[in-house]
């Protein structure tokens, strides 16, 4: 939370200012009781209409300089909240932005995103309320407990007491409904799970004749969920009624002891009257404080959880480019260009128990294809994330252009390397625009070989805006495989060193596959390619295959020495292409 | 003019609907209007009871005890009453309110169990669930506030009017020509401010959408280098909320302190006719702290009233969105001589079939086929060539445009929905299982199924080891996204929970990628186990599944293309050969 403030230093004069006009306007509202007592007790006493009016025009006075106060108070609390949601936001980006897959993976985007958005908003309408509120009414409440005390101390006394009783109530119906609205939440949250539940398993739930049986799990849900509320609404239904009696309950003992005080000729009739005012104010800002702490619970636990998100740095470092250029390293790589080393390199993501890649050691050329296949979860994306330093090895090196990726400015390192993940990500704009992110002023004519080459051309020329069609969020106005295809192009623009497909063609279908690996087989910049698949068909050409098995390398080869030598490799082949297929094919 | 009449009228109509739920309810909906009313009433009878012992202490000496005394028993006696009627009132709301929205929940979920799965499919899930949780849930609040605020507000109006004109015609005549300034002030500021808050959530809209992107995707960003660029684009559109953030958020905090002095207008108007008429002995001290009173009472309900149609107006909005999923059309229902399909021998044929998800758009034209019980039928063809809309229309998902699906000779439509789908076993590539134990997912079919008969099927379906070995076996809970089990393991259970019921005909899908080789092998063999001797429709990725089915069904673009054994259909030369060639080549 102390993090945060940081956000609101640069707002120092408005978050000092707001409250201290709202606490101006508080205090002219303090002297309205008092004004409408003279009005009264000498005014009307002594029958002085100029008296009167004079007074009248002195609240009128009151009500302009509070109103003046006031709209000064909301613009500085609305410009320090504003600011300081700004400063937050962006900052919160920034850092987001500069976090390794490691804390991306431990924190998950979708809580980042609302970290960023509702999170934010929260703590903005948090602050901008704290400035507005959080001194304004306690300060009535206890302002109006003064002004009794100016009036008589022992009709006073009955503020004394009443204060505490109507806070005792007000915060202890909230904090008894807390819990009760946390169940009715959850409850809530059943009742929405099974309503999920039977869309996205409507086929199998029909398939089983599960209509009559879901349709009672639902209302056993639904019926304890209403219990719920029901009684959450029963106690918070309390708040009123209590609260009336109370304050209610202390005119009536005001009236009484002014009676007394009066008949001793303490106090005035008028007096009795300003008692009886204060009284009326206090509870109004009671609810209006007790609403407001709500809002700042909410709010501070919104700031927690932006301040845990700030609070964890990236893992990885990397020297800076100017350092890095200026220690002359750029020229290191000459004859090693375009090879990729791993030197026993293992992998162990955080708070996992165990190794996901353990002592990967083989060596690719340049201009080599390297396929990489094994079952699900046996470390194939693992391992070519290593190659763009997306993730760090826990022992053992890696080397591209024979020096290891941790001496590399990150942004070097990774303008050597196209990657085409196993999602096909697009972004809103054109393909132009989406192709440039490989190289910012790629040309047209680039674009269209590396959409050439990831057999995307062809589509692409039918559209009738040709490179200036427009992508929706997501890609979702082109199919899966075009998409894919956009993505390998994306990565071809770049002319990278050094090409990764991480199980990318999996959306398209095989005869589209086969042309595009030959395609870049064919290229003249000689890349060395990495071809993640679970396909034997996508990388049986490869010049060396790497078979992975539980992180362990169970065999690198050729097809043909794999499938003599390599138990494994037999085992995914034969169950793809069964043996007499090959015979037949 | 049109439109807004249209508008108009669905407001009417929803409005009605919304009547018809809580009409079940009219005895608390009566009791609470009573309450209302006794609430009210009292509430406003204590300003004139204080006035009235203010007016029996005058000055030293000149304090009546016994009448200040007589009227505190009173007004004590009208506290203890109100606040008893405030709060059977409450409770006939809360009441109200969430039967009615039980009953509407209810309702809601009944027809998501009958809706054609066409709606279904069309629409998305995020989007009903939403009809069906957060429309509720903002109609409930709605309705609370209308109920507890709308009637009081309004009987509080008309009711301090009332006794403000029992005690002083001048004075309330004041009260009454200034407070429409408040309502002028407050409706003023938020016609102003409405077209701030929608560029302010326009602007916040463009920014979610960003950060979805950049930060959703920042693998892609990174690996692209692409930080710097994504934090000038957010930075601009940052900077440019953070301007239209600020004028809606001071605008609208005009507000309050713009009725607050209009309020004190009130009360200063009040006070000074007040006093003067109480110099030339109009009124007395006591009647004019009645009159303040009123005076900041009367203004409170105008404020909360505006507020409370907007809830309403929203709450009518959310209502209409739940009424029209409950008044969506259901799947027609089976017919009333639709015969019970028992023991199915597994004869499927289909007869000119035509169907289409959309009337505009041609898909399967005159599609024939016939299966002998026994027979396998494999289903081929490129990704997204439409391979689950026959797996629609034998579950009788979809119906038919045109043409027959016979069961053992009988058409399906003739028969009920429950008997022809418990004769057909299906596992799907997307393992749907529940938020609950395995045991339960497994036992789905057969919620009776003993133990032995449980673990029975997961031995044949080659789940049970795995199973075993879970940290509380066939306890085990499934979490709602299922991130506990491997893909491959769900998609064993899936298969297990149909090998506990194994019906004579099946439809199976076998999985494309993200499963180890291993546990495919088990899927296999358990697929195997099941095919033994029923009628089975495969939709098919691997070759060996493809080369042993009796009949191949090749699809391409939603339609059927081709139809053979595997022999026949290479010896075509057609797409089929092409496809099954394409898997050899480089």
């Amino acid at each position: 939370m102390k993090k945060l403030l940081v956000y609101l230093k640069d707002y120092k004069k408005e978050s000092i200012l707001g409250p201290f006009f709202k606490l101006l306007e508080a205090s002219f509202e303090l002297l309205v009781p008092l004004v409408m007592a003279a009005v009264i007790d000498t005014g009307i006493a002594n029958r002085d209409s100029g008296y009167v009016i004079r007074m009248c025009l002195i609240m009128v006075g009151l009500g302009i300089v509070g109103l003046a106060s006031s709209v000064t108070a909301q613009y500085f609390a609305a410009k320090a909240a504003v600011g300081f949601a700004t400063g937050v936001r962006r900052a919160l980006f920034s850092h987001i932005q500069g976090l390794s897959y490691t804390e991306m993976d431990t924190l998950g985007t979708s809580t980042m995103i609302t970290r960023m958005t509702s999170d934010v908003n929260q703590a903005q309408s948090g602050v901008n309320m704290t400035l507005r509120l959080f001194l304004r009414s306690p300060f009535i409440v206890f302002g109006a407990m003064f002004m009794a005390f100016t009036i008589n101390g022992k009709a006073a006394m009955v503020f004394v007491v009443t204060i505490p009783l109507l806070s005792a109530v007000v915060f202890g119906i909230m904090l008894a409904t807390i819990p009760l609205y946390r169940k009715v939440q959850a409850g809530l949250d059943k009742v929405l799970g099974t309503t999920r539940e039977n869309l996205t398993g409507v086929r199998v739930l029909r398939a089983f004749n599960k209509e009559e049986e879901e349709r009672a799990r639902f209302s056993e849900r639904n019926e304890s969920l209403t219990k719920m509320q029901i009684f959450a609404g029963r106690i918070s239904a309390l708040m009123n009624p209590v609260t009336y009696v109370i304050i209610n309950g202390a005119v009536v003992v005001l009236i009484w002891t002014g009676a007394i005080q009066v008949d001793n000729g303490i106090i005035t009739q008028g007096e009795v009257v300003a008692l009886v005012n204060y009284m009326s104010q206090i509870l109004v800002e009671l609810i209006k404080l007790a609403n407001l702490i709500i809002t700042i619970t909410k709010a501070l636990a919104c700031a927690n959880r932006i301040s845990a998100v700030l609070d964890t740095g990236s893992s990885m470092e990397s020297p800076r480019l100017e350092e890095w250029v200026r220690a002359g390293k750029k020229e290191e790589a000459g004859s090693e260009r375009g090879t990729v080393e791993f030197d026993h390199a293992s992998l162990m993501y955080k708070n996992a128990g165990a190794e996901s890649l353990t002592d990967i050691h083989f060596r690719a050329e340049r201009g080599q294809t390297i396929g990489i296949i094994g079952g699900t979860g046996s470390g194939k994306s693992s391992l070519v994330n290593l190659i763009p330093r997306f993730y760090d090895v826990s022992s053992g090196e890696v080397l591209v252009d024979g020096v290891d990726v941790r001496e590399y400015p990150l942004e070097v390192l990774r303008s050597k390397i196209g990657v085409v993940p196993q999602k096909a990500v697009l972004f809103r704009g054109s393909i132009r625009d989406n192709l440039r992110w490989g190289k910012k002023d790629a040309t047209d004519s680039e674009m269209w070989e590396a959409l050439e080459l990831s057999q995307a051309k062809e589509f692409v020329e039918k559209k009738e805006d040709g490179l200036d069609v427009h992508i929706a969020q997501g890609g979702k106005n082109l199919s899966g495989g075009q998409r894919q295809r956009l993505t390998i192009a994306r990565a071809l623009v770049k002319k990278p060193e050094i090409l990764i497909l991480d199980d990318s063609a999996s959306a398209l279908d095989f005869a589209t596959d086969a042309k595009l690996r030959g395609a870049i087989r064919a290229m003249k910049e000689r890349l060395t390619v990495f071809i993640v698949s679970q396909r034997a068909s996508s990388i049986q050409y490869a010049d060396q295959i790497v078979v992975l098995d539980d992180g362990e390398v169970a065999g690198i080869g050729s097809h043909s020495s794999l499938l003599e030598s390599c138990p494994v490799y037999q085992e995914i082949y034969y169950s793809q292409f069964p043996k007499e297929d090959r015979q037949n094919g | 003019m049109d439109d807004k009449w249209k508008k108009k009228a669905v407001k009417k109509d929803t409005f009605r609907k919304i009547l018809k739920y809580i009409r079940k309810y009219w005895f608390f909906v009566g009791l609470s209007l009573i309450f209302a009313a006794a609430t009210v009433a009292l509430t406003l009878y204590i300003p004139i009871l204080t006035g009235r012992a203010i007016d029996s202490i005058l000055g030293p000496g000149e304090v009546d005890f016994n009448g200040v005394r007589n009227v505190l028993q009173t007004i004590v006696v009208v506290i203890i009453l109100t606040s008893l009627a405030q709060w059977v009132m409450n409770v006939c709301n809360n009441r109200i309110t969430y039967h009615v929205i039980r009953d509407i929940r209810r309702d809601a979920f009944g027809k998501i169990e009958i809706l054609p799965l066409r709606y279904i499919d069309s629409h998305s899930y995020g989007e009903i669930v939403s009809r069906v949780i957060a429309d509720v849930d903002q109609f409930a609040d709605g309705l609370l506030m209308g109920f507890t605020q709308l009637f009081t507000g309004v009987m509080t109006i008309f009711g301090t009017l009332g006794f403000m004109l029992l005690v002083n015609v001048k004075i309330t005549l004041v009260v009454v020509l200034i407070t429409p300034v408040s309502l002028f002030a407050a409706s003023f500021i938020a016609k102003r401010t409405y077209s701030m808050f929608k560029l302010q959530s326009e602007t916040r809209g463009e920014q979610t959408a960003l950060i979805e992107e950049a930060i959703g995707n920042q693998k892609v960003v990174q690996a692209f280098g692409h930080e710097e660029e994504s934090q000038k684009q957010f930075d601009e559109i940052n900077g440019r909320l953070e301007k239209c953030s600020l004028r809606a958020t001071f605008f609208s905090s005009l507000v309050n302190p713009c009725t607050r002095f209009v309020n004190s207008l009130v009360y200063t108007g009040v006070g000074i006719t007040g006093a003067l008429s109480a110099i030339a002995g109009g009124i007395s001290v006591g009647q004019l702290a009645c009159f303040l009173t009123y005076a900041n009472q009367y203004t409170k309900p105008f404020n909360e009233i505006s507020g409370v149609v907007t809830e309403l107006q929203n709450a009518i909005a959310c209502a209409a969105r739940i009424f029209e999923l409950i008044e969506e059309e259901p799947q027609v229902p089976d017919r009333a001589d639709a015969i019970e399909l028992t023991h199915a021998a597994g004869n499927v044929s289909l007869d000119h079939v035509r169907f289409s998800y959309s009337p505009g758009q041609k898909l399967i034209e005159n599609f024939n086929l016939n299966v002998k019980p026994g027979q396998r039928v494999a289903i081929v063809g490129p990704t997204g060539c439409g391979k689950t809309t026959v797996i629609n229309l034998l579950m009788r998902f979809y119906d038919v445009d045109s043409g027959e699906i016979r069961v053992d000779g009988t058409e399906i439509q003739d028969m009920t929905r429950k008997s022809l789908r418990s004769s057909y076993g299906m596992v799907l590539q997307d393992t749907w299982l529940r938020n609950g134990t395995i045991r339960e997912n497994i036992a789905m079919g057969r919620p009776d199924a003993a133990e032995e008969e449980i673990i029975e099927a997961a031995k044949a379906s080659h789940a049970h080891s795995f199973i075993k070995r879970l940290p509380q076996g066939y306890d085990t809970v499934i979490a709602e996204d299922g991130d506990n089990l491997s893909q491959g393991q769900k998609q064993l259970l899936c298969i297990t929970r149909v090998m506990l019921c194994l019906p004579p005909m099946l439809i199976l899908d076998e999985a494309t990628s993200s499963i180890d080789t291993r546990t495919e092998i088990r899927i296999q063999k358990a697929f195997a186990k099941m095919m033994e001797g029923r009628t089975s429709f495969i939709v098919a990725h691997r070759l060996s599944t493809i080369r042993e089915a009796d009949i191949i069904l090749v699809m391409k673009d939603g339609n059927i293309v081709e139809q053979g054994n595997h022999a026949g259909l290479l010896e075509k030369n057609g797409f089929y050969a092409k496809l099954y060639n394409s898997q050899f080549s480089v």
